[in-house]
């Protein structure tokens, strides 16, 4: 009695969708369809062929790639550093710090990617001008396919390595201060605390964090829409989730959407698949 | 736990940290008060020479942008009681009541957590369109209640609920709902708080669901207000900073506010059984 109205929820907003996605994508759903379903028909692999066969789905993928295995390790690497930091004995003020890597993380994806945007202006963003007093010339963060996508993955650290840094910070607390003074007593130097003590002990929160960045990394979405117009410069910064949503809600072929959106799902449950089976060979 | 030597760095990259940390934001308020034009002129001024909320003004008279803000409030507002309400259910079930199939039934929820939600959206649509739901609010609140990650904060949490306390209850002939109602949910209080600024947070900050069902821009929530406004007005960065920080505000206030609430559920949902 008491599960039933949240499992009604899940099974007719979430289940049941997921499988019809599954049924939709072996479809010809178009606009004709949207109008009167009569004129759906059943074209089974067909739309898988013609996705396979496609260069935006290949330079949707690579640039969804690059986002995830360069921005994922980036942001975590950088909250690895900030837990270190925080955790330091010389660390002051350490809820202070905390609340202010988190902050960003709070804020609305889209507000900051339209913040981000005009920090990169060629001309008139700040982060342009801060690089030429460097002596750096001027980069067209946005407008060349070269920077774009590099543009976007500092973006997604900024925002999101705060969420990393705590989860981090509390698997570091967990770690006896024990084992330090063990390890240090038989002369481990400060390399070898951290490759020997602290990476094995966190992996666990290492793993949790690999697995949330690859599912949450994959769908990137706001940033292309809001900042390079929709996937721009030609189709540098183009996602697989912003492929999905402009095949299904711009040109209403949502048959062959529902298969950019299986094609997504697969490969985000054989990374989660991967992850998983690295961390119980590695016997942590 | 690392050794001396670095009484002035660690402090000095936490404080360099933090500076890019908040550098964007502090220049998303700083521009958000420049006159019109004024953060385009070379070199890039880092503060306004004379503050002005003219742009404030514009996007609540011009831009129509209050009309979004009260979409936001509305849409996160509802979704967070539903979520409060269906999870604390499902929840407290999964932890305190026995029935068949109780555990099997959780680990099939919990290995659906890794489902990217984007692939249900096609589907979505589609239903709430044959039932009429497309560009109502109603129809921008339902999915976000189907939450799973919320049954599973409660569950933790209620398994810490002496059942003796229940079956009292129960012996004096309480009713199964009047004992979640009276007992169960003021018990649950410090996961709900919890459970509903995360939910508040995320329902305000998501954009992909709102952008595909709500059409009519009298419906729209402030990020996609927002997202459409930027189409229109690239030039004018002072305007569309006062619109991010219109959109950003509000959740950071919450969250400065409820910062212990919101972490504790973070760590929470990180910690495995």
């Amino acid at each position: 009695m008491f599960l039933a109205p949240g499992l009604t929820a899940i099974l007719v907003l979430f289940l049941v969708p997921i499988a019809a996605a599954l049924l939709l994508s072996l479809t010809d759903f178009d606009i004709y369809a949207l109008g009167d379903t009569a004129n759906v028909r059943f074209v089974g692999l067909r739309n898988y062929a013609r996705l396979l066969a496609d260069p935006l789905l290949w330079k949707a993928m690579r640039n969804t790639a690059l986002f995830l295995f360069v921005g994922g390790p980036l942001t975590i690497g950088v909250a690895l550093a900030a837990a270190l930091l925080l955790q330091s004995r010389a660390a002051r003020l350490r809820g202070l710090f905390r609340t202010i890597f988190f902050a960003p993380y709070v804020t609305t994806l889209v507000a900051v990617a339209v913040v981000f945007r005009y920090l990169y202006h060629p001309r008139f963003g700040l982060i342009d001008h801060a690089l030429g007093r460097l002596g750096v010339p001027p980069i067209d963060w946005l407008g060349d396919p070269r920077w774009a996508m590099p543009a976007i993955i500092l973006l997604a650290v900024w925002k999101n390595f705060g969420y990393a840094t705590i989860l981090l910070v509390a698997g570091l607390q967990a770690i006896p201060e024990s084992l330090y003074e063990a390890a240090r007593l038989e002369g481990a130097g400060w390399w070898q605390l951290f490759r020997r003590i602290t990476i094995p002990l966190l992996s666990p929160t290492l793993l949790f964090l690999g697995v949330l960045t690859t599912i949450g990394y994959f769908q990137f979405f706001a940033e292309p829409y809001v900042m390079t117009g929709g996937g721009g410069p030609l189709n540098a910064t183009l996602s697989v989730g912003l492929l999905m949503y402009k095949a299904g809600f711009r040109w209403w072929s949502m048959g062959y959407a529902a298969a950019v959106a299986f094609v997504l799902f697969v490969v985000v449950l054989g990374l989660t698949a991967i992850q998983f089976r690295l961390q119980s060979r590695s016997g942590a | 736990m690392r050794r001396g030597g670095s009484s002035v760095l660690v402090p000095a990259a936490l404080v360099a940290g933090s500076v890019l940390a908040l550098t964007p934001l502090v220049w998303m308020v700083s521009a958000s008060l420049m006159r019109p034009g004024e953060a385009s002129e070379f070199p890039p001024p880092f503060w306004p020479s004379r503050p002005t909320l003219g742009n404030y003004v514009e996007l609540f008279t011009r831009l129509s942008l209050g009309r979004a803000l009260a979409n936001s409030l509305l849409i996160a507002s509802a979704t967070t009681l539903g979520v409060l309400l269906l999870n604390s259910m499902a929840g407290y079930a999964f932890a305190k009541l026995r029935f068949g199939g109780r555990e099997r039934l959780f680990r099939i929820l919990v290995a659906a957590l890794v489902i990217p939600a984007p692939v249900a959206m096609l589907p979505l649509f589609l239903m709430l369109r044959s039932v009429g739901l497309v560009n109502t609010y109603l129809g921008a609140i339902l999915p976000g209640t189907a939450g799973i990650l919320g049954i599973f904060l409660i569950r933790q949490f209620a398994r810490s609920i002496p059942d003796d306390v229940l079956d009292a209850a129960r012996l004096e002939g309480a009713g199964e709902l009047r004992i979640y109602w009276t007992i169960v949910l003021p018990l649950l209080r410090p996961v709900l708080a919890t459970l509903a600024i995360i939910t508040f947070l995320a329902t305000w900050n998501d954009f992909v669901w709102p952008l595909v069902v709500l059409t009519d821009e009298s419906r729209y929530t402030l990020p996609v207000a927002l997202a459409s406004l930027v189409a229109e007005h690239v030039p004018d960065t002072e305007l569309m900073m006062a619109g991010s920080v219109l959109t950003v505000l509000p959740v950071l206030l919450l969250f400065l506010l409820l910062q212990k609430q919101y972490i504790q559920g973070i760590t929470l949902g990180g910690v495995k059984e």
